[in-house]
């Protein structure tokens, strides 16, 4: 069967790929930032794990308003990256795992999960930018692992609950223990932290509740349940709701968890930035 | 930390809960902003922005916003941030000048704010 070794958090933020791009990694503004992966690329290096699950949410690539699923499974052969509308230089498609991808969505269907799947899944920034910076080149890294993307919905309320994201992490968890092969799952929960792109409060950044997350996703993510939805807008910002995504991951580990890495910075970009590398208990 | 009662809507001062009633307000106005994803559609809309917006359905309130580059306007119409970054796209905005525009700050004003957060 195949075992969870665990799971790393971080922002997702547009502006990364670009530093990516220009190699800023010591620049005084981005250096912060690109401090929090070091740790993270010796654990890959050292793990190195076969499958990766990407949970993220798309921001108006992959899905439209049209049909807007609350949590979607990719089951494609690759994932193409393409234009968010800002002409930058798309990367490589990514390599899927589809015998994955139907195992986890079989399982999580038994559970009670509905889920929609992707044979088709254009990926965006969510999914992209933290691939590179966990495998330096991506998708052209030797060690780049085959990839299940999930995308739930943060662009259009109702969101799920953070409750429902753990639930989903926990059935998730389940889902890839059971997988018949003897291999190796990271699983990534990338956004967040606080941060809020529109209105007269543009530019809001909670360094606190973020921190009170941090804390108690790590050891007590039960208790991050009881913030509702419309709190964690008010306390995260408008897209800090993205720390669904963080609940969803945290779901998949199991109680047992050692944080090996974190990181936080303000600001990159609009956004409080947060990094955090949990190992699974052997 | 629990505000049960907050579900489903709250008033959080500057934030709009982007919610199935603005979605159906919008719907048109991010439809248009969707396309932009790919070039093509984005020189349309520079070479013919008042055809572009006629194209998708705009109404008076949404095209009017556009025409002033009035961001807080475009939301009020219905548009979700994540679709009105692409509009934002065309014109070279970073998301900070959209802080700044959205807050009645310069870009410089609006990334010192963010600073101070630290």
């Amino acid at each position: 069967m195949a075992k969870v070794l665990g799971g790393i958090t971080t922002s997702h933020i547009p502006a990364v790929g670009n530093a990516i791009q220009k190699e800023l990694y010591d620049d005084p503004y981005w250096k912060p930032f690109f401090d929090g992966y070091p740790k993270v690329h010796a654990w890959i290096k050292e793990h190195k794990p076969d499958y990766v699950v990407n949970i993220y949410n798309d921001h108006g690539l992959g899905f439209f308003l049209d049909q807007m699923p609350t949590f979607a499974i990719g089951a494609a052969q690759e994932y193409r990256n393409e234009d968010e509308g800002w002409g930058l230089p798309s990367l490589d498609p990514f390599p899927g795992a589809p015998e994955l991808s139907w195992h986890i969505i079989e399982s999580m269907v038994a559970d009670e999960f509905d889920i929609t799947s992707c044979q088709e899944l254009a990926v965006d920034h969510g999914f992209v930018v933290p691939m590179q910076l966990f495998w330096p080149g991506a998708p052209n890294n030797p060690d780049m692992p085959r990839a299940v993307p999930i995308s739930a919905n943060t662009v259009q309320h109702p969101i799920p609950t953070l409750k429902r994201a753990l639930d989903f992490g926990k059935a998730l968890g389940k889902a890839l223990r059971s997988f018949p092969e003897d291999a190796k799952i990271v699983i990534l929960g990338t956004g967040g932290l606080s941060h809020q792109l529109d209105g007269e409060r543009a530019g809001f950044i909670n360094k606190e509740f973020d921190q009170y997350c941090l804390e108690n996703i790590v050891s007590n993510p039960e208790e991050l349940t009881k913030i509702s939805r419309m709190e964690l807008v008010e306390k995260a910002g408008a897209q800090g709701t993205e720390f669904l995504m963080w609940m969803m991951m945290r779901g998949a580990l199991g109680d047992d968890v050692t944080e090996i890495t974190r990181n936080y910075h303000i600001p990159i970009s609009n956004t409080a930035a947060g990094t955090l590398l949990l190992e699974c208990a052997a | 930390m629990a505000h049960d009662t907050h579900d489903y809507h709250i008033d959080i001062p500057g934030t709009t809960v982007f919610d199935g009633k603005m979605a159906m307000k919008g719907y048109a106005l991010n439809k248009m902003c969707y396309g932009f994803n790919k070039a093509e559609n984005r020189e349309a809309f520079k070479a013919d922005p008042e055809g572009w917006m006629e194209k998708y359905g705009l109404n008076d309130e949404q095209k009017q916003a556009i025409r002033n580059s009035d961001i807080l306007g475009m939301i009020a119409a219905g548009g979700n941030i994540y679709y009105l970054a692409k509009l934002a796209g065309i014109f070279q905005l970073s998301v900070q000048d959209v802080g700044g525009l959205q807050t009645g700050r310069t870009t410089e004003e609006f990334q010192e704010f963010l600073k101070s957060q630290a």
